[in-house]
């Protein structure tokens, strides 16, 4: 179970999240639409405590912890709970892509190096990318990356698994392949919160839409309902700009 | 003018040679404990606690902002007579204080600097995964900031190398010393440093020979 409740965040006195409550279930797969600039990248980021929330509380799981009297063991403990998938695939580049997804599992939850390794081969096996267990990210292309950077959050097992914007720094040509892995994740009913601009996917894997505008919720629902009979203005606005 | 005497310079080699185990081995210690002192200061840089910081940057501005002899001179022969427990420590030991202390206010700010240099994604990617700021440091920033601040790291060995002909000036017989003491016999003081200046000349071109491999090698980094 995750909830969030009256998260805020201010950027140099800009109010970026203005008051967030979302609760996700167990398996659902949400994903957040929205103009850019509208805090959706921030509304994971601060799930993430990579920006510090002003306010608010989330709850992940076992984990709750209140964002202005946070300590630090709380945080380390929220983190471990969720994986996060980067825009920029953000891989370890001092390390080869089976040890970027064997590194969470020895270093933060001390297991065996030996059953990291079997789990991060299978992992590999699973995103396509066996036979580049020992090659550098410089080696990798961006689709290949980013395949590795969702192995990586997948191999950890956290309750929740967190997309910013995973294919907008791709070349067109690997967004499908990224997208394809994205789908066999969901398969699996793992929780999922997606940060994306692909609609066409959105409708297809999302329980649940969510548009956001202004640091707020503005309209959340099925895909079909969203996506077929919008009601705020300003996300029918927003639809009409993107079928053009 | 007198024409060289290259026999006398001759046999003075190896004479001179027999003391490069002791000048490598100041700097070679000396860049040891200058390394880790300098990584320390770095981090705490990097981090600025509170409490300390100040007084380490009150430490990188005095180490870099006082000569290497002004520093030796104030250590081995003032300090002793404010803390006399001093008084004990030999030149070869003093020296090699001298040279860590000053070596590591240069060295922590390499290293500071190739850290900040680090991509923001790395940090965060450590952070999302639960990394606590030590496994943060020691498995992802670290080694990828050593890469960039090796060769500046090479430069200042270099320099350490050097400078431990200071440790003449503590009473130390280095290499210069030794040359000294023979040219005080023979009065030929100019074949007499002109060994030494070879010698050291030569063993600083090996090792930008082995800078040069270091820099290829870590260009190609991994890129596997």
């Amino acid at each position: 179970m995750i909830s969030v409740r009256g998260l805020r965040k201010t950027f140099d006195g800009t109010a970026v999240l203005n008051g967030i409550d979302l609760d996700i279930a167990p398996g659902e797969r949400v994903v957040i639409i929205g103009p850019s600039g509208t805090g959706k990248s921030t509304l994971l980021r601060c799930l993430n405590f990579l920006d510090q929330p002003d306010a608010g509380h989330i709850t992940i799981g076992d984990v709750t912890l209140d964002a202005d009297r946070a300590t630090r063991a709380e945080i380390l403990a929220l983190r471990r709970r969720s994986a996060f998938v980067f825009q920029n695939y953000a891989l370890f580049a001092n390390k080869t892509a089976k040890e970027n997804i064997m590194e969470a599992l020895v270093t933060v939850q001390g297991r065996p190096k030996a059953e990291a390794e079997a789990r991060a081969l299978d992992v590999l096996a699973e995103t396509g990318l066996a036979e580049k267990a020992d090659s550098y990210p410089a080696s990798l292309s961006g689709g290949q990356q980013q395949r590795v950077g969702i192995g990586r959050a997948m191999a950890i097992g956290a309750e929740l698994m967190l997309f910013d914007e995973p294919t907008s720094a791709l070349d067109p040509e690997w967004v499908g392949e990224v997208l394809d892995l994205m789908r066999r994740v969901a398969a699996r009913h793992q929780t999922m919160l997606i940060v994306t601009h692909e609609m066409q996917f959105a409708r297809e894997i999302a329980d649940r839409v969510i548009f956001m505008h202004g640091g707020k919720i503005v309209e959340e629902g099925s895909p079909e309902q969203l996506f077929g009979a919008p009601q705020d203005e300003r996300l029918q606005r927003f639809l009409r700009r993107l079928s053009q | 003018m007198r024409g060289l005497d290259l026999e006398y310079m001759l046999g003075l080699v190896p004479v001179i040679l027999g003391y490069v185990p002791l000048t490598l081995g100041m700097a070679a210690a000396g860049m040891v404990l200058a390394l880790i002192l300098a990584s320390l200061l770095a981090v705490e840089r990097v981090f600025r606690l509170p409490w300390i910081d100040w007084a380490v940057v009150l430490f990188i501005s005095f180490f870099r902002g006082t000569p290497l002899l002004v520093q030796l001179f104030l250590f081995y022969y003032g300090l002793p007579q404010v803390m006399s427990f001093l008084t004990s420590i030999d030149g070869v030991t003093a020296a090699i204080m001298g040279l860590t202390l000053h070596f590591s206010a240069y060295m922590a700010e390499t290293i500071r600097a190739a850290i900040l240099g680090v991509d923001r994604s790395q940090w965060e990617a450590a952070q999302s995964i639960g990394m606590t700021q030590l496994q943060m440091m020691r498995r992802i920033i670290l080694p990828q900031a050593a890469r960039v601040a090796a060769p500046t790291l090479v430069n200042y060995f270099i320099d350490m190398i050097k400078g431990t002909s200071l440790a003449f000036t503590l009473g130390v017989t280095e290499m210069m010393g030794a040359a000294q003491k023979e040219a005080a016999g023979s009065f030929l003081y100019f074949e007499a440093f002109l060994v030494v200046a070879l010698i050291y000349w030569a063993m600083v071109e090996l090792l930008s020979q082995g800078q040069k491999r270091l820099e290829t090698y870590l260009n190609k980094a991994y890129a596997r």
